[in-house]
């Protein structure tokens, strides 16, 4: 077998798996929109339960997208990579809850 | 899969059939990288800021009155089969030989984005007549901050990509152009992730 034939099956494989991966991401990314709208629009939990469902098919969604779309792959990735999505999901996290956090309690003070 | 490569920035990575690219790839994609994830601080803000504003209505309509779950669901099936769409272009980047592939899977693209702003037009237009413009309330002001903000992402998307069709007839697929679709993809896939936050806590969450 010649240099570039194994070149060319080496592509192939790599082309099957990355393909797998994107229709991967996109059956899972689909269930994970089914779901909830499926109970939201049959109203099939009680208001707290559809709050929690949503919630963790929207962290698992993001998840999906991240890894098979972004190609966010810890093993594999560049160290700068993931420190920079973990310290800008860690700011998030801080201005979001703290935003939520001080208002909802000024608006029960001012109640 | 652990037989796969390490990665050398976000994103699909083109690998050694693309060595024009290999120099530059990682230092402007981590770039566009930090872009991206200030843009998120900005997105999580304004949802924040739409969860203190949910209660202030202002004796106007609230979620139950305003959002259509048809709708939704169905912009939600178009932009994430747009993601689906770019990243089979993004396969025909990287292994294709030809220009027709890569260019017809990015009109796909274009066609369901410019779907998804249509539907998404409507509902704003059906709230207007309703009486539920940004004026309305400190609860649709912060709806109109955030959900329309997300749409602009969306259709300068869709101009960028045009511009890189434009360019790929015009000078073919040079290092450049490369670049030019590594990034859109990042910006692309992150505005799904976007959608997928608006869909779950806006909509979803507001009908619950």
């Amino acid at each position: 077998m010649s240099a570039s034939e194994q070149d060319a099956r080496g592509n192939r494989a790599e082309y099957a798996r990355e393909l797998r991966g994107y229709l991967l991401g996109y059956g899972l990314a689909i269930v994970l929109t089914l779901v909830p709208f499926g109970l939201v629009n049959w109203a099939a939990l009680r208001q707290y339960g559809l709050y929690v469902a949503i919630g963790a098919c929207a962290l698992v969604q993001v998840i999906v997208h991240f890894r098979f779309f972004l190609h966010i792959d810890p093993p594999r990735q560049n160290v700068d990579d993931l420190h920079l999505i973990l310290f800008s999901a860690l700011l998030l996290f801080f201005m979001v809850a703290g935003t939520i956090w001080i208002l909802a309690s000024l608006a029960a003070r001012l109640a | 899969m652990s037989a796969a490569p390490p990665l050398r920035h976000p994103g699909i990575n083109l690998g050694p059939a693309h060595p024009e690219t290999e120099e530059k790839s990682a230092e402007l994609l981590f770039g566009f990288w930090v872009f991206l994830m200030s843009d998120a601080i900005i997105f999580g803000l304004l949802f924040a800021t739409y969860a203190v504003m949910l209660h202030a209505r202002a004796g106007g309509p609230g979620p139950e009155q305003l959002y259509d779950i048809k709708s939704a669901f169905i912009e939600t099936l178009a932009l994430l089969s747009s993601s689906f769409t770019y990243g089979m272009a993004s396969l025909a980047l990287k292994y294709g030989r030809r220009h027709e592939w890569l260019i017809g899977w990015l009109v796909a693209t274009m066609c369901l984005g410019g779907l998804f702003l249509r539907l998404e037009a409507q509902d704003f237009i059906s709230m207007f007549h309703e009486g539920a413009g940004p004026s309305r309330s400190g609860y649709l002001s912060s709806f109109f901050a955030l959900v329309p903000l997300h749409g602009l992402h969306v259709t300068s998307g869709i101009i960028w990509m045009l511009a890189l069709i434009l360019q790929i007839v015009r000078y073919g697929v040079d290092r450049d152009v490369k670049l030019g679709l590594l990034r859109l993809g990042l910006f692309w896939h992150f505005l799904d992730i976007v959608w997928v936050a608006i869909f779950s806590f806006i909509y979803l969450g507001g009908l619950a």
